[in-house]
């Protein structure tokens, strides 16, 4: 049995595609295609139901030493309305999750992977001390609204979403009903993550989508959204076999923590950052138009391998296949010729630097 | 010319023992926008259920099978540049193969137009 997010109704009403995805029965597609809807948020914008993932409070005296316990991001230092990317680590510094932690003034505010919620609410509860208190908030929905268009949409409705930068997070009222909104997202272009009760949802939702710069938009636009962007996801780019720094996410581990360590897996990950890892993600255009998707061996041209891929597909804006993945790193500098096996053939690419589609943030 | 269809989404159009053979419209639905298709070469010989090519979409790969035992006599080489066309015409302009039947009594097994429209309904 899978749970259905508050607006189960309306993507059926639209049409969608339904999945299952970590116990979630959620949109893969609409009748516009995944091309269309991953087009509409690089261009105008696109609506995600991303209510499937976890959100969480932490409050409590204690609270910004016991997350610093378990992430290597600063907590410290990060200020009310701004939200920071981080992720747990283990103690062989391998990952456990991603997650935004945003400073809510009186509370932490967390956004976790869906299907890492039993885990990483778990993880947490087992560490936190006395004093700090984990609410798990299942009464609240979420909506994305993501492209170029998203504040010009969201703003008459919103008017303090025109006011945040990357990475700030407000809260804000729509008729009544308390939102927040945070200018982040997962697709490598300005827009916003609104917060809401459920039950207000899907009249948001409707009214965004009544807009005529949006489109509705299901994982399958996500995913190669976010590919294009060359931003993780989690059980494909990193887990807990990889290190932040392979990852290439040491810019998320900031001065304080790195001279402080602290964290779990403190160890090899400084060693990492001051030495340089053995293997990293990388970013691979194949030269043909075949997709290299994950778990693709990577060789070199000579025939050794020398990596795997663990994301791939095609690349709408691109109107290219695009992969990542990790590689030996005497092999990782940007215009190195590799190749990739797909189904028992070498097929020749080239080495690039991550994202394939640059960043359009609000900064 | 009689047209067959079968379990895996495949039609083909046989007459005597050469065939046309693509996927049908619903598999093309069902797949979404196809960003490329791998063919195999011709004069290669396949038995039924054998995978004889890959149509990938945005999201995944879908292996195309052999819906009879055959060789290949033909295969449809601008699909190589304009994947797309899968989607456009995959009843028609889009088909993937010309084959030579081995065995013409692998038909029977197959649905005709209104059993494979009972399938998809």
């Amino acid at each position: 049995m899978t749970d259905r997010t508050a607006l189960h109704a309306l993507h059926q009403e639209l049409g969608a595609r339904m999945v299952a995805f970590a116990g979630w029965d959620m949109p893969v597609s609409y009748p516009l295609g995944v091309m269309g809807e991953h087009a509409a948020a690089r261009e105008r914008a696109a609506l995600f139901d991303v209510s499937h993932m976890c959100q969480a409070e932490l409050r409590g005296d204690g609270a910004v030493a016991a997350l610093e316990a378990l992430v290597p991001a600063s907590i410290a230092t990060l200020k009310p309305g701004k939200a920071r990317y981080t992720f747990f680590t283990d103690a062989d510094g391998g990952i456990l999750d991603d997650l935004i932690v945003s400073n809510a003034a009186d509370h932490f505010y967390l956004v976790l992977n869906a299907a890492r919620r039993e885990h990483d609410l778990g993880h947490m509860r087992a560490h936190l001390p006395d004093g700090v208190d984990l609410v798990e908030r299942t009464d609240l929905a979420m909506i994305a609204l993501q492209g170029p268009k998203a504040e010009s949409v969201l703003a008459p409705i919103v008017p303090a979403a025109a006011d945040l930068a990357f990475m700030e997070t407000a809260t804000a009222e729509i008729g009544g009903t308390p939102v927040r909104v945070s200018r982040l997202g997962y697709t490598g272009e300005d827009g916003f993550e609104i917060s809401l009760p459920a039950e207000a949802a899907e009249a948001l939702a409707r009214r965004l989508l009544g807009h005529a710069d949006v489109e509705a938009a299901g994982l399958g636009a996500r995913d190669s959204l976010r590919m294009e962007a060359g931003l993780c996801l989690y059980g494909n780019d990193i887990d807990t076999t990889t290190s932040p720094v392979e990852a290439g996410l040491g810019w998320a581990i900031q001065k304080r923590r790195r001279e402080e360590g602290g964290f779990p897996g403190a160890e090899r990950i400084l060693r990492e950052l001051a030495d340089g890892p053995a293997r990293r993600l990388v970013g691979l255009r194949p030269e043909g138009r075949a997709p290299a998707r994950a778990g693709t061996v990577i060789a070199t041209a000579d025939g050794r391998d020398i990596g795997q891929v663990t994301s791939g597909g095609f690349g709408p804006t691109v109107q290219a296949p695009v992969s990542m993945g990790y590689v030996e790193s005497e092999h990782a500098a940007e215009g190195t010729d590799v190749a990739l096996m797909i189904r028992g053939k070498a097929h020749p690419a080239r080495v690039t630097t991550l994202p394939f589609v640059s960043h359009n943030y609000k900064r | 010319m009689t047209t067959y269809y079968t379990e895996d989404h495949e039609w083909l159009d046989v007459d005597g023992d050469v065939a046309t053979i693509g996927i049908t419209e619903h598999a093309a639905e069902q797949l979404g926008e196809v960003v490329f298709v791998e063919l195999k070469e011709v004069g290669e010989s396949f038995e039924k259920g054998d995978e004889i090519g890959v149509v990938e979409s945005v999201k995944a790969a879908s292996e195309i099978f052999a819906p009879v035992s055959c060789e290949i006599l033909e295969s449809n080489d601008s699909l190589a540049d304009s994947p797309a066309e899968v989607n456009e015409s995959p009843e028609s302009d889009a088909w993937f193969y010309k084959i030579r039947l081995t065995d013409e009594s692998q038909l029977e097994e197959l649905m005709d137009e209104i059993t494979y429209k009972k399938l998809i309904s």
